[in-house]
């Protein structure tokens, strides 16, 4: 029965350790409308989206109200539109007409965020697939809700390094059409490697097309609960630590599991997973950052923040996995910087550097993310770093992505401002030294081997 | 059967659970089972209620309470108890 000390417990976790549900995320196939005119494939897009997700909002605000567990959240990922555009797209600008498609849906459902103007190119680009990265510039920039992500790489193919010389260009032109909000537009294209299909989070959700017509993804976070848990055993070994942590974990993925089982019933959609992340926001308290140190680092970027973060996220998954039997999407600790106040502290203290930030994403659940660079860095430089990313994981067999901001008109020492869970972001330094040779070669960098592992 | 939790938190002071029993009573929810402890002046309550025979929606009863909550000064939350018995039994 129900006792007086687990409810305290509970909603102390909601109430002073920021636990939420960051999102429930609905997953819906546009493969059904596919059409040879444009403006019928936009129809077809927004009747589809606005008939699916007509509910997901009143829905999320019943549970939330219900359970009395704040879901931040509601958001819709879509089937990568490359592949949508395909048969009617015959320049950047068709694109661009879906993306408005999208982005009128998405204010009609009243959701969030939309994510899945994606490409999947991590061996080649088809014409579509190129028509779509050369429009993601203007579509962001002319767009409110919409998301893109393009996946360049995979453990099984290799890196498309000719994707990665164009993103490198692209995300320089974002930057510069949404130059009036601090490059804004940036914050809504992620790059990847070893994309998965089912993942929730923003900017980066698509609906893969090995996924069913609908499907409830959950995202749940609290990277404060799990602060506040292991503040409770501060100067302890590593086990009662390891131990703690998987605990937290386990208790917050199983709200989230409730959440997306009632989500889904009362939707009528098929339940697909629970993606336990430590998503960081702006508010204090609500820091990946905070936990490091609690750990025992004096700042994030010290000696040690590798370990720390890779036993972090590997105690994450575990307490997860036990407690959801889907457990799916990028799971793990993100490491944002512009979204974490701590991180924010460890760069303005010169702790964190963008090097360390990339032996981080070695152990962190995706990458380099919501960084801001300086305006003047060179497309073949942000192509260089998109690459060094790709490699790490499709040599880790991990997911590794990149959303990299270079602040139109800013420099080292200059701060950029996004606003609301996207936070403010000191511009950090990139090493300025050319890659212009290597990224010029053009071509693929081979899948790698999967045996002889040291 | 499913249950509903109300929880009341804050300083205590004459009549917090005369209030909110009497608004329970009104809007047919049986209380099945009362917890409070008085933790340094503090006054902590939990109730499990059965409130599926309510003469009102859900989400009303919950603004309802915690509206009756500001008027004595203490916070009052009503959940569905699956939220509990999921984060703290396997």
């Amino acid at each position: 029965m129900t006792n007086l000390f687990e409810v305290q417990e509970t909603n102390k976790m909601i109430q002073e350790s920021n636990l939420d549900v960051r999102t429930i995320t609905m997953g819906i196939s546009l493969l059904d409308c596919c059409d040879k005119d444009v403006d019928v494939v936009c129809e077809n897009i927004y009747r589809k989206i606005t008939t699916k997700a007509k509910d997901l909002v009143r829905v999320g605000e019943e549970i939330e109200l219900e359970y009395g567990i704040p879901i931040v959240n509601k958001r819709i990922s879509v089937t990568p539109i490359a592949l949508i555009g395909g048969c009617c797209c015959e320049t950047p600008e068709d694109y661009v007409k879906i993306a408005k498609a999208l982005d009128r849906a998405a204010h009609t459902v009243g959701i969030n965020f939309l994510g899945g103007y994606s490409a999947l190119v991590s061996k080649g680009m088809t014409p579509a697939d190129k028509l779509l990265i050369d429009s993601i510039p203007q579509a962001l920039a002319e767009t409110e809700l919409v998301c893109s992500s393009v996946n360049v790489g995979s453990t099984k193919t290799g890196i498309d390094m000719d994707a990665v010389k164009l993103l490198g260009e692209t995300v320089k032109k974002t930057a510069e059409l949404t130059k009036d909000n601090d490059s804004l537009g940036c914050a809504k294209l992620v790059i990847f490697c070893n994309a998965p299909d089912d993942n929730p989070f923003m900017a980066g959700a698509f609906h893969g097309v090995t996924e069913g017509d609908v499907v409830i993804n959950v995202g749940v976070s609290g990277p404060g609960v799990v602060k506040r848990a292991i503040e409770a055993v501060r100067g302890q070994d590593f086990g009662v630590l390891c131990e703690t942590i998987k605990k937290t974990a386990f208790k917050v993925t199983r709200v989230g599991q409730l959440v997306a089982q009632e989500a889904s019933r009362r939707l009528n959609v098929p339940f697909g997973i629970i993606d336990l992340s430590l998503a960081p926001t702006p508010a204090v308290g609500d820091s990946v950052a905070e936990i490091l140190q609690e750990i025992g680092l004096e700042r994030v970027g010290a000696p040690g923040t590798t370990a720390a973060l890779a036993l972090l996220n590997d105690q994450v998954k575990k307490g997860g996995i036990m407690a959801s039997s889907y457990v799916g999407g990028l799971s793990g600790a993100f490491i944002p910087v512009s979204e974490d106040q701590g991180m924010i502290d460890s760069v303005l203290d010169s702790a964190l550097t963008l090097e360390k930030l990339e032996a981080m994403t070695c152990v962190c659940s995706v990458g380099l993310d919501m960084i801001a660079i300086p305006g003047e860095t060179k497309a073949s430089t942000i192509s260089g770093i998109i690459a060094d990313e790709m490699a790490i994981g499709m040599i880790n067999q991990k997911t590794t992505a990149v959303r990299l901001i270079p602040v139109y008109g800013k420099e080292v020492g200059d701060t950029a401002e996004f606003g609301g869970l996207l936070g403010y972001a000191p511009i950090m330094k990139v090493n300025e030294f050319s890659c212009e040779d290597f990224i010029n070669r053009g071509g693929r960098i081979p899948a790698p081997v999967h045996s002889f592992k040291n | 059967m499913k249950k509903t939790i109300i929880t009341v938190i804050g300083k205590d002071r004459v009549g917090i659970i005369a209030t909110v029993c009497t608004y329970l009573a009104e809007h047919n929810i049986n209380i099945l089972d009362i917890d409070q402890s008085i933790i340094q002046g503090y006054f902590h309550m939990m109730m499990i209620v059965d409130a599926n025979g309510a003469d009102k929606e859900f989400a009303a009863l919950v603004t309802d309470l915690e509206e009756i909550g500001r008027n004595l000064g203490v916070q009052i939350k009503m959940q569905h108890e699956d939220i509990f018995n999921i984060m703290h039994r396997i």
